[in-house]
């Protein structure tokens, strides 16, 4: 500390130095601490990027067995209006058979079991599927109706999910997300 | 090295003046004029003036592009092609650019390979290997920020891939992901500060390659024998010897890199960042420049989950740990011999991890099926153990062959049997005895 510490330490009683050292090197840092945040917090998304996050879609032309995908808060999600086969496929499936186990929806708790329903629309709605059609491996866009299971291929290393977006196999950990939504049955869709 | 018996003696009364004030050019001197370097360096230690070189051609042609060049996600992919047909040898610099890039990473790989066959990182050298490992990172940062500029596909999903790797931390990862694009994807904030990343970072290169050179020339240089310099006659100066010798390298190297600039420009990129960045499409297979392919190739090695470390997050500390392994080999390699030159089990080892580095960067540019990931991860195994299990324990069991007493004689005991060339002043090659 002050060079007179340095040669008689113990001996001294601190002094006015020492304190005024000691409360300058601590405002010091919490200054250059405080000052740094506002650095590494103008990284984060801004303002405008956080106010584009929700959009409404028509889907009043969406026929059984057809897409749309559209554009939210930069990536590709997939609006679906699910045939029966597909959607009693994914209900045939047991979550122990199941890579991940967890539904991933952003409507639900986040502990919710993967269940067929609970990553469609809901009770009553279950041929419509909403879902950010993002590999969970590393942010590829997977192939719709593609891959064993007539659900999802993801071309960049390979993984494959069934036709409720829940992956089976490869190297993605996760099911593909579902995004915050509001969907009233063949009239509109609100994703964010 | 060079401080302490400086040998220069300003002439004019104009550099007398100078030396009194700011003794730059005195420094210049015994740093590139009358440093001493062993006698017998070969051409293996020429990389090191190449990559100054090579520095320095990058930021030129990158100062100039950027005078042309237009960060915004709707006018960069156009820019970048307005600059190869409008601007008055655009293509030119454009070309350079790009292909520096490549031969940068060449010329750092072959730098590196000679520090891990002569032992450049053993003692006194750690810093100055440390410091060489910090170089070669930000290198790797200002390349993948440089290859997102142009716009294309592979840019905008090498980009997504890459940043992907972040998402893989338990609990912080999404938040440092949003942290480093600036939004939910890749977008326009994520194209401006990468672009001011990359103008950035080069000059940070210079500023630890100042450090580097800084602790060069406190040690002094390792040569192929790998004993320390005892005496003058082990030494000559950097200048005439060692300059003439560095230009020779030089030209060849240059050589190489003008034939690809002028006959084949393309050869070493992909097609695909031909094609203006899709958000919407993901290219059919994503592949990086060739000098990340072996860290690539040891991302994907990981397919199987390690405990509760899942396979991503598997592969991603995986190929961290490729890098920050060479951080610490200075004190991995238990051996007192510093070349390979002596070390006959040592040699073979390195070879094989030549060949392993190379073999990994093929398994890289392979789409990962069957038999290229169980080649991968026997690659990625072998590059662990030759860091991690031979260097510490070979420097216990190897037998050493006899050290030559010096750096003289190990030159002369060569000469011996060439009889008849002057033994004056040209460097040797290296003692293979
Ligand atoms: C360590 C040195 C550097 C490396 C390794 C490097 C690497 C790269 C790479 C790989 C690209 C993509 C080339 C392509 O495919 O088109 C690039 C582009 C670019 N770089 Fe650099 N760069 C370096 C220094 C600089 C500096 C100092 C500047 C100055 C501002 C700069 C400005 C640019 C610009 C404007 C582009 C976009 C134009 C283009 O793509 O050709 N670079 N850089
Ligand atoms: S990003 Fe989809 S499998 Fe890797």
């Amino acid at each position: 500390m002050s060079e007179h510490e340095t040669t008689a330490d113990s001996e001294h009683e601190p002094n006015r130095r020492d304190f005024l050292y000691l409360a300058t090197g601590m405002a010091g840092v919490v200054g250059a601490a405080s000052l740094a945040w506002p650095f590494i917090d103008q990284m984060r998304p801004d303002a405008s990027t956080l106010a584009a996050a929700s959009i409404e879609v028509d889907i009043s032309s969406l026929e059984k067995g057809s897409t749309l995908q559209v554009k939210w808060r930069g990536k590709p999600v997939t609006i679906r209006n699910r045939t029966d086969k597909e959607v009693q496929e994914a209900k045939d499936v047991q979550l122990s058979d199941l890579k991940d186990p967890v539904a991933r929806n952003a409507n639900l708790d986040a502990n919710a079991d993967a269940t067929d329903i609970n990553r469609s629309a809901g009770k009553g709605k279950e041929n419509w599927f909403v879902m950010i059609q993002v590999c969970t491996h590393l942010g590829c866009i997977p192939l719709g109706e593609q891959g064993e299971f007539g659900g999802w291929f993801c071309p960049c290393h390979g993984s494959v999910y069934d036709t409720a977006g829940r992956i089976r196999h490869g190297p993605a950990p996760y099911n593909m997300e579902l995004p915050p939504f509001d969907l009233t049955p063949g009239k509109t869709v609100r994703i964010g | 090295m060079s401080g302490d018996h400086s040998t220069y003696a300003p002439r004019s009364g104009f550099t007398k003046w100078i030396d009194t004030r700011l003794p730059l050019p005195r420094l210049m001197h015994d740093s590139f004029v009358s440093y001493p370097v062993p006698r017998n360096l070969n051409y293996a230690y020429t990389f090191g003036g190449i990559l100054s070189i090579m520095l320095g051609l990058q930021m030129l042609t990158g100062i100039v592009l950027a005078m042309h060049y237009v960060a915004s996600t709707d006018q960069a992919f156009t820019s970048v092609e307005f600059i190869m047909r409008d601007v008055n040898y655009g293509w030119l610099l454009r070309y350079l650019h790009a292909n520096g890039a490549s031969f940068f990473f060449l010329a750092v790989y072959l730098h590196i390979a000679r520090g891990l066959y002569y032992g450049s990182y053993k003692a006194p050298r750690e810093l100055l290997w440390i410091l060489g490992v910090v170089i070669l990172f930000l290198m790797m940062g200002t390349a993948f920020m440089g290859y997102v500029l142009p716009w294309g596909q592979m840019s905008f999903w090498g980009a997504t891939v890459i940043t992907g790797f972040f998402s893989a931390f338990p609990a912080v990862g999404d938040w440092i992901q949003r942290l480093l694009i600036g939004g939910f994807a890749v977008g326009q904030p994520t194209l401006n500060r990468f672009y001011s990343l990359h103008y950035l970072l080069p000059f940070m290169i210079a500023g630890v390659v100042i450090l580097h050179i800084w602790a060069l020339h406190v040690t002094g240089q390792t040569n192929p024998t790998g004993v320390d310099i005892r005496k003058k006659t082990d030494t000559i100066p950097f200048t005439p010897y060692a300059t003439i010798k560095d230009a020779l390298g030089m030209s060849v190297f240059f050589l190489v890199f003008a034939y690809f600039v002028f006959y084949m420009p393309n050869y070493l990129g992909h097609a695909d960042n031909y094609i203006e960045a899709n958000s919407l499409k993901t290219p059919a297979e994503i592949v990086p420049e060739w000098y990340f392919l072996p860290f690539y190739a040891m991302l994907r090695a990981i397919t199987f989950n390690l405990g509760p470390i899942n396979s991503k997050l598997g592969g991603v500390l995986t190929m961290f740990a490729s890098i920050l392994v060479l951080f610490v080999v200075p004190w991995l390699d238990t051996s007192k011999v510093r070349s390979a030159v002596y070390r006959p089990v040592y040699k073979v080892c390195f070879w094989l991890f030549i060949v392993d580095c190379l073999l990994l960067g093929w398994c890289g540019s392979q789409p990962p099926q069957g038999a290229i990931v169980l080649t991968a991860q026997l690659g990625t195994l072998y590059y662990f153990g030759f860091f991690l299990i031979i260097m510490p324990l070979l420097g216990l069991v190897e037998k050493p062959r006899r050290l030559p007493n010096s750096i003289t004689e190990a030159v002369l005991s060569r000469r011996q049997t060439s009889a008849g060339r002057p033994a004056g002043a040209t460097a040797a090659p290296e003692d293979r005895g």
